[in-house]
């Protein structure tokens, strides 16, 4: 918590930590009047935002920095203080602690510049229920001040893209969950955004409609969109976040890459269930090849499966499979089973994710 | 659009690859507002079943009162139609302005009211172009109104212009409680909320007033709290005007209450609004 007062000058923070430039909180404060990290190639910066709502505190002093063109993936469970982050980035809130600036420019004090450089998808889909997906599409072009010809030439190029080209006329009462949340979506992006923050964009989608999402940010992510993504799935957050910070009641408690963060927490699992209790010891031995070097197997004598982290999950099964026959052990069943976020916090900080409640 | 253009000057490091100036001006706050005004306009015309459903109850209370209790209702000035029509087009447009807080709700509830909120427009145009087109829908309800009184009898007995000065004010007093209404819709936590929180105190307002029967006839306490009511010092001013008669003070009085009502209800509104303090 280190709500310097002094403006940021446009210093580089010494790269340091190689590719990813995320601060912890609780790092030790810079000796003030420090600016925080920043430059043209940090489009985002918070430090210690802190805001608490009557006796809750949502964030006690939240740090975080998202590079140009990349993605941030803020990891939490519910009630964590991930929508809360994005509510004060994107002006919706003003923070009791700390500051941010998107692209330079104070979210608190001047709010509108921010608004003109952002685009907001929040957890529901905002989107006029009585008007067509055109409409929805040109009211918020009109809105962001775009002239009129180029909201409407927005608005068709964006449904040609979010394929709604077909459903354009209609009203969206009509529309499917996974169509309004891809609506939703193109109306954050018809400003053309330096920054796309979306809150927790597949929540409430079934898999499919999951999986079009993921490409579709995917697609904004190759053309160099700046975005935070906030989830409460792991798997998505390796899948499209170039960096990750994990929060949890209101603190970063971790970050780094994707990479990292599976170094850290070891990454998939070999879970190989035997016939007999005495082949449980022998496991390990004859996975040596497979396994993360220097991690622990988990064994449940009772159910007779050792479970041990593995280094990679590609051909991992078969590779199991012939180690085991190779050893002389009967496997019964041999799974892999993937981190989840309760995994992470687990990890990180022994107790697991946590149902806080309404997420604010 | 000739509207000046400001750019932002920060003290923070240079912005980054976009230049982005924000549009400002009173030009771009009209754009706004009449943006915001024909979202709800296209959205009227093309559900009428709102707009039909405003208007079934105050063509039931005309029916009601005129033919079913007119009878047994003395008023001074003899026609209870001449005396009772005025009284329900002001509760209807009166009803009417409770669209506005029932439509807020109903943007805030599903999150429209956050996207709106983090677009570079005027903030403010979110609440002008919605009580004003809630005023265009009040406009629509009242000629229909005006329609039904001339079909049971009603008459403007005073001429085309008190007519018209009585039908601005029917719906100037109900614009200033849009504003009410639009307090009352951003300031509750669901579409039902804003419902009842609408309605609940319209009733009374409007049943303890001159509307329906003369103070005169009420318990003397309930007649003191009837003649402060705005309500009833409006609906008397246009009453006296549709029959040709002089409205005297009520007139000056009405306007008062309507300005005021405005002015204070629509600086707490957009200052609720704009708070960025709640969750």
């Amino acid at each position: 918590m280190n709500p310097t007062p002094s403006p940021p000058p446009a210093v580089t923070e010494p790269a340091t930590e190689g590719r990813h430039a995320l601060r912890a909180a609780g790092e030790p404060a810079r000796s003030s009047p420090a600016p925080p990290a920043s430059g043209p190639d940090v489009a985002v910066v918070a430090e210690g935002l802190v805001k608490r709502f009557g006796a809750t505190e949502a964030l006690r002093g939240v740090d975080l920095e998202i590079r140009r063109g990349t993605v941030l993936g803020v990891l939490g469970p519910n009630g964590a203080g991930k929508t809360t982050a994005v509510r004060i980035l994107t002006t919706l809130l003003r923070a009791d602690g700390g500051r941010a600036w998107i692209d330079g420019i104070d979210v608190a004090t001047h709010p509108r510049a921010v608004r003109a450089r952002i685009g907001l998808t929040g957890q529901y889909a905002a989107v006029d229920e009585r008007l067509t997906g055109f409409e929805n599409l040109r009211l918020v072009g009109r809105l962001f001040h775009l002239p009129n010809g180029e909201s409407k030439e927005r608005a068709r190029a964006l449904l040609d893209r979010f394929d709604l080209a077909d459903a354009a006329g209609r009203p969206v009462k009509g529309y499917s969950g996974g169509m309004r949340r891809r609506l939703d979506i193109a109306m954050s992006l018809i400003g053309r955004p330096s920054i796309l923050f979306l809150d927790e964009p597949t929540t409430g989608l079934d898999p499919r409609s999951r999986l079009d999402m993921w490409s579709l940010i995917e697609g904004l992510v190759a053309e160099g969109t700046t975005t935070l993504l906030t989830t409460q799935y792991l798997e998505e957050a390796e899948r499209l976040a170039d960096d990750i910070v994990v929060i949890d009641h209101g603190r970063v408690i971790e970050h780094g890459t994707p990479a990292e963060l599976k170094r850290r927490i070891g990454g998939e699992r070999v879970a190989v269930t035997v016939g007999r209790p005495p082949e449980l010891a022998l496991v390990p031995g004859a996975l040596g090849s497979v396994l993360t070097p220097g991690a622990e197997p988990v064994v449940d004598e009772e159910a007779l499966t050792v479970e041990i982290p593995v280094a990679g999950s590609d051909g991992v099964v078969p590779a199991v499979v012939r180690l085991l026959d190779a050893a002389g052990i009967e496997a019964h069943d041999v799974a892999v089973r993937r981190p989840t976020l309760d995994d992470v916090f687990l990890e990180l900080t022994g107790h697991a994710a946590e149902d806080g409640g309404d997420d604010r | 659009m000739t509207a000046a253009t400001t750019s932002v000057t920060t003290t923070a490091p240079p912005p980054g690859p976009i230049s982005r100036p924000v549009a400002s001006g009173p030009a771009w706050l009209a754009r706004d507002c009449w943006t915001e005004a024909t979202r709800h306009l296209i959205a009227t015309v093309r559900n009428p079943d709102l707009l039909v459903f405003a208007t079934i109850q105050p063509i039931m209370f005309v029916v009601l009162f005129v033919y079913v209790f007119g009878g047994a209702i003395v008023v001074p000035g003899g026609s209870y139609v001449q005396f009772v029509v005025p009284g329900i087009f002001a509760q209807t447009v009166l009803f009417g302005s409770a669209f506005t807080g029932i439509g807020i709700a109903e943007d805030m509830s599903k999150g429209f009211i956050d996207r709106l909120r983090s677009l570079p427009m005027y903030p403010s145009a979110v609440l002008i172009g919605r009580t004003l087109s809630d005023l265009v829908r009040n406009i629509f309800t009242f000629l229909i109104m005006l329609a039904v009184g001339f079909a049971v009898g009603f008459r403007l007995e005073g001429g085309v212009v008190d007519a018209a000065v009585a039908s601005l004010l029917l719906l100037g007093f109900a614009y200033a409680f849009s504003w009410v209404q639009a307090l009352l819709g951003l300031s509750v936590k669901s579409v039902e909320a804003a419902n009842s929180a609408g309605f609940v105190w319209m009733f009374p307002m409007t049943f303890v007033s001159s509307a329906f029967v003369a103070t005169g006839s009420m318990p003397g306490w309930l007649q003191a709290v009837a003649d402060v009511n705005p309500f009833t010092i409006v609906t008397n001013a246009v009453r006296a005007l549709y029959n040709g008669q002089d409205p005297g003070a009520d007139l000056w009085y009405s306007i008062a209450w309507a300005a005021g009502i405005t002015v204070v209800f629509a600086a707490l509104a957009a200052r609720r609004f704009a708070s960025r303090s709640r969750g």
